[in-house]
């Protein structure tokens, strides 16, 4: 069938706009105002310095916050991929009826409003919450333990969120295993673990970097977590820009820590690129 | 074998574990919700629905809430429109960059919302046009656009090419083709494409701070600054309401999407 060449641009068209002109042209303009000048009063001042990032590496404050959230977000990433991992295996060698049920509750939070999500946190862990109620009413504890307002908190929040990203994620990989090849492992005399080890594991790693890349990158934009169950020392990079640009009304200074952040996810999911191909992400997301 | 078992079933009380995990904090919202003490934690003592009265009272809740509503629907319709075309251009067409543009419209995935907050306020600030409810959806149709994508494009990988060539050449013309045939099998994909993005909107908080103005509140802002004073029960009831929401519309359109596709086939 012939087909009109330009049929596909107009179909596009609307959407390339909106992203043109509501994403890219917007982020540019991030780019070119973290040179500006912040002026006391009124508009900013355009100009091309480097002041805004000299501010930034200035003294330790801001890189140690920079610091902090690459930190959280490692162990948010391992933590995801210890309990990820075993769930999603589950779902690759289960043969029960319950299988399409379990699979929906794993997708399940993803419909549950994010802000709820990570303030039901605080019904459990709070100086009142489930867990210290428990402790004190049986007397393991005088004294509520403090286990709200810090790192392990905000982890906890982060990991409530991200979890189904990675289990879908490990999923997809392990879903496109042919279990043959465990079959033959076996039948070539390996253990079930050998199996495992030699042949399940390494054909899952492509999922498995895939979330790790994903659990990373979200955790390093992530705004709520911290400024609901942290404290004043969690606080990540997207809260200082909140602060910066919504607080103090220092639009070049926001910028400039927006760019940091920015080159910080372009850097990793490019050299991710570079070596597993991003394609596989996106694979995983259209799942969920 | 014996060894063998003891593993799987390991396994399985790994898996349960992780889902009370998931699920306990999620439970206990709901739970809290109908506690009447004065401040919503644990022990539980009775059963009210003393807070879900005073959430319906609440008239900043319940505007927030129509707004919420609004918006969402507003740009579930919004990033379909557009959407919807686009991904029927990937899948049906061969052309030019196709890989590139598919990626370049879909990795704002990976942009973290603070950025995308703050760049389109920014842009808003230069163009010397104040924060409304316009900017709130275009940031929201821009932010759910990758995902009606990805949704609208896996589902429309599954329906074949021949169907639509099989009316043309049995004499319908473009259009009657379109409506009679790829519009009805295209359906579900819209559909899905809708719910997502209304879901994604009515849910967003982060980069919705930057956007939303005083007369613009969603629930999502509305629960945080409530937050800012304290911890009330008033915000348990809310979620508990959120989540029969947002949790029941999925299930509901799943179940009402099965019955449809089941009506059509034969």
């Amino acid at each position: 069938m012939k087909e009109k060449p330009w049929k596909p641009w107009l179909l596009l068209s609307p959407s390339l706009t909106a992203v043109f002109l509501l994403l890219i042209v917007p982020v540019c303009f991030v780019v070119v105002y973290s040179f500006w000048l912040r002026a006391p009063s009124g508009m900013d001042i355009p100009a091309f310095q480097f002041g805004n990032y000299a501010k930034f590496f200035a003294d330790s404050f801001y890189p140690v916050i920079l610091l902090n959230t690459i930190r959280v977000a490692l162990e948010t990433v391992f933590i995801c991929l210890i309990m990820g991992y075993i769930p999603a295996y589950f779902f690759y060698r289960t043969e029960s009826r319950l299988k399409p049920f379990l699979m929906i509750l794993v997708m399940l939070p993803f419909w549950i409003s994010f802000i709820i999500r990570t303030l039901s946190w605080i019904n459990i862990l709070g100086d009142s919450g489930l867990i210290n109620h428990l402790l004190l009413k049986y007397g393991m504890i005088t004294t509520p333990l403090p286990m709200l307002y810090n790192e392990g908190a905000v982890i906890m929040g982060l990991i409530q969120y991200l979890l189904p990203f990675m289990i879908l994620n490990i999923y997809v990989s392990l879903d496109g295993i042919d279990k043959s090849l465990t079959e033959a492992a076996q039948s070539l005399g390996c253990t079930e673990w050998q199996a495992f080890r030699e042949v399940t594991l390494p054909l899952s790693l492509p999922g498995v970097s895939a979330g790790c890349l994903l659990v990373f990158v979200l955790t390093c934009g992530t705004y709520l977590p911290p400024m609901i169950l942290g404290g004043p020392n969690n606080e990540m990079i997207a809260n200082l820009i909140f602060k910066r640009v919504i607080g103090t009304l220092d639009w070049p200074f926001g910028s400039a820590i927006s760019v940091i952040l920015l080159l910080l996810l372009v850097i990793i999911v490019y050299t991710y690129n570079r070596y597993m191909g991003i394609n596989q992400i996106f694979k995983s997301l259209s799942k969920g | 074998m014996k060894k063998l078992i003891s593993g799987w079933t390991l396994i399985k009380l790994y898996t349960i574990l992780v889902y009370v995990w998931m699920f306990a904090p999620i439970v206990a919202v709901v739970i809290l919700a109908f506690n009447p003490q004065q401040f919503g934690t644990f022990p539980m003592e009775g059963f009210s629905f003393k807070w879900f009265v005073k959430l319906s009272q609440n008239s900043t809740i319940l505007d927030a809430f129509k707004n919420s509503l609004v918006l969402g629907s507003l740009t579930a319709v919004f990033a379909t429109a557009i959407g919807v075309p686009a991904a029927l251009a990937f899948i049906r067409y061969e052309f030019k960059g196709k890989e590139f543009l598919n990626t370049m419209l879909i990795a704002p995935i990976m942009i973290p919302e603070v950025i995308l907050g703050v760049a389109l306020l920014l842009f808003i600030r230069w163009l010397q046009q104040p924060k409304s409810f316009a900017l709130l959806l275009i940031g929201h149709v821009v932010l759910t656009l990758p995902y009606v994508l990805l949704i609208v494009q896996a589902r429309l990988v599954g329906i074949k090419r021949e169907y639509e060539e099989a009316a043309l050449s049995l004499g319908a013309s473009p259009f009657q083709t379109f409506r009679e045939i790829t519009f009805p099998l295209l359906a579900p994909a819209i559909f899905a494409g809708m719910l997502f993005a209304f879901t994604i909107s009515f849910d967003d908080v982060t980069a919705t701070l930057f956007w939303a103005t005083a007369q613009n509140q969603t629930v999502p802002v509305q629960i945080f600054s409530m937050l800012r004073t304290s911890i009330s029960p008033e915000i348990n009831a809310l979620g508990a309401v959120m989540i029969l929401l947002t949790v029941s519309i999925p299930l509901a359109a799943g179940y009402v999407a099965r019955r449809f596709a089941r009506g059509n086939t034969p």
